[in-house]
């Protein structure tokens, strides 16, 4: 327990500490106060991106925090020379569509930028801290439970949750950048905060009135929030996971703290605590932005339209018999 | 025997003028003019809250009697409660093409129906699925939150466009008069239905819906759907939306395509070696 509340101090020190190094101009200033909802909370309404280069974990090789601006542009062209890279053509990568070719790679839109090396603000190696010991057991259970459900393109049940259009990675919690279309829109009316995900339309409804969590065994993909005003600060708390969707091995027990403040007219700074006992020796922290975009967001009918799913799997199956028949000339031969 | 003829005729008669009263009474579900909503801060009549229905209409939208289940195994619990139906007037005005197509839509309906598999429901549908549903009201955009599939609706108030691209549950603009938020709804794609009874649209539809506050926790629904391609005119649906009032009420997940992956791609699952 003490470890957690020095754990979040830290983090919350290491935070300021780095968007003083980062937006120098506006800690020069008196606070920014946000504009006001009519009933008088910050407003956080619109849209937002949290589209970003910058990796979760610090890359290994990199020992600083904080990048100069050159070597931040240099990582962020490297990134996006990676992104755009293009596959050979006849290949089985080159299947899929050219995300530069439709715009989807980030570079094309707007990105937070950011000077840090890592998300992770603690701990102060920018990693995720180690395994407990229940964390190895459960994460080798995993691997053996999905081992058992099979190849990826052996049913639908055992290829990814992006592939079968359940959820991606943008609405968490923690909410993350999703490689694309990282898009978000904020509406508050009194009481409630909701945001909306283009990614597979997901909303979370944050209710603000105090109201405890539900039962135990009421379990969701995206848990259950609840949040509260502090200054200017809206602190979202979240639990109640299912479990199947895992961020960075994480368990049902994961608890997420989010803490969004609005820093200017087109910036909210988005940080986030992960305190899972079982699965990590120590809480930790992240801290990222959302930056203003231009809306609206248009309809993502995922599964409505997954005939990628449909395909691979009638490809699959087709390539087994393509290879039973050759197995039986073989034979016969 | 005369005073049996005489009470048949009496009941046959009261049924025959209460019957169109009551229908009517029950389709129109006139909002009363007295009543005015608690505004929210920025003056509007306040809809926020989470609204659900109490009918069959997703059985079927118009009148019909109980039935069987369509799926066997699920015996009484999957039969279809009966329905005084919300089509104003009783009859949805198809193309007579269009009609044969609703029943051959009936006919196929474990097969085709979008909500078997848990594909977006569209416009009106979404409301009267059966599943509670939020209103997120804020002067701009106001949303509507479906349990079902999690879908959702943005009306815009202010940034009013065409639509940009068909859609499933279409784009919409509101706009408030007096007491009625009004929104108008088009760019359908045409895969949607309007119940499990295969009654359906094209990507012509527009739909007008408009929201009435009646009481604390009632709002009349008041739908108007128009399809040339589909119907012959015009026609009209309405029924009440009812609060909910606990107060831990809140929208849960429901998400469906987890439910729906072995039938619909269960015949594409690896088969063990032989």
């Amino acid at each position: 327990m003490k470890r957690t509340v020095f754990g979040v101090v830290a983090a919350v020190l290491l935070a300021a500490a780095a968007s003083a190094a980062q937006t120098p101009s506006a800690k020069q200033t008196r606070p920014y106060k946000a504009p006001r909802t009519a009933d008088g909370q910050p407003d956080l309404q619109g849209f937002w991106t949290n589209s970003t280069y910058t990796p979760l974990e610090r890359p290994d090789g990199v020992t600083k925090a904080i990048y100069t601006p050159e070597e931040a542009e240099a990582a962020i062209k490297l990134a996006v020379q990676r992104e755009s890279a293009q596959t050979e053509p006849g290949t089985t990568a080159d299947v899929h569509y050219d995300f530069s070719q439709f715009g989807l790679d980030r570079s094309q839109s707007l990105f937070v930028r950011n000077l840090r090396t890592s998300l992770i603000v603690d701990p102060p190696n920018g990693k995720i801290p180690p395994l407990t010991e229940e964390g190895k057991r459960r994460t080798a259970q995993r691997a053996e439970d999905a081992k058992k459900l099979g190849g990826r393109w052996d049913s639908a049940e055992s290829n990814q949750l992006d592939d079968r259009c359940l959820i991606m990675a943008g609405p968490g919690p923690p909410m993350m950048d999703a490689a694309y279309n990282s898009n978000y829109q904020i509406v508050q009316p009194p009481g409630v905060v909701m945001i909306l995900t283009e990614m597979i339309h997901d909303v979370r409804i944050v209710t603000l009135d105090g109201r405890p969590q539900p039962d135990a065994k009421v379990r969701q993909w995206m848990g259950v929030s609840r949040g509260r005003w502090e200054g200017e600060t809206l602190v979202v708390e979240t639990t109640n996971f299912n479990g199947k969707n895992p961020f960075r091995g994480s368990d049902e027990n994961m608890k997420v703290i989010e803490r969004f403040t609005r820093l200017s007219d087109d910036t909210i700074e988005y940080k986030f605590t992960i305190d899972d006992p079982t699965m990590w020796t120590r809480p930790w922290s992240a801290e990222s932005a959302m930056k203003k975009t231009v809306g609206p967001i248009f309809e993502h009918a995922c599964h409505e339209g997954n005939f990628g799913l449909y395909n691979t799997l009638v490809g699959a199956r087709l390539e087994e018999k393509r290879q039973a028949e050759e197995a039986l000339k073989k034979g016969s031969k | 025997m005369r005073n049996r003829l005489l009470i048949g005729t009496t009941l046959a008669l009261m049924a025959g003028w209460l019957l169109p009263v009551l229908t009517r009474v029950a389709a129109q579900a006139p909002a009363s003019p007295a009543y005015r909503a608690p505004r929210t801060p920025d003056g509007k009549p306040n809809l926020n809250g989470i609204w659900q229905t109490m009918n069959t209409a997703n059985w079927n939208i118009e009148p019909h009697p109980a039935g069987p289940s369509p799926a066997r195994e699920l015996g009484a619990a999957g039969a279809v409660p009966a329905g005084l139906g919300i089509v104003d007037g009783g009859e949805i005005p198809y193309l007579p093409a269009a009609r044969k197509k609703q029943q051959e839509n009936y006919a196929n309906r474990l097969k085709l129906d979008p909500e078997i598999k848990c594909y977006l429901p569209g416009v009106p549908r979404a409301t009267y699925q059966g599943m509670p549903f939020q209103i997120i009201q804020s002067t701009k955009h106001i949303m509507l939150i479906h349990e079902f599939a999690g879908a959702v609706r943005t009306i815009y108030m202010t940034d009013q466009t065409e639509a940009p691209a068909d859609s499933w549950m279409g784009w919409s603009n509101g706009r408030w008069e007096g007491e009625t938020l009004v929104v108008d709804t088009k760019g359908f794609n045409d895969l949607s239905w309007l119940d499990r009874a295969g009654n359906f649209h094209s990507d012509a539809l527009h739909v007008v819906e408009r929201f009435t506050p009646r009481s604390a926790e009632t709002i009349t629904y008041d739908v108007t759907l128009e399809d040339s391609k589909v119907f012959s005119r015009p026609w009209k649906m309405s029924m009440p939306l009812y609060k909910h009032v606990e107060r831990n009420a809140q929208i849960l997940e429901f998400r469906c395509v987890e439910f729906v992956e072995d039938l619909l791609y269960g015949h594409l699952r690896k088969q063990p070696a032989k």
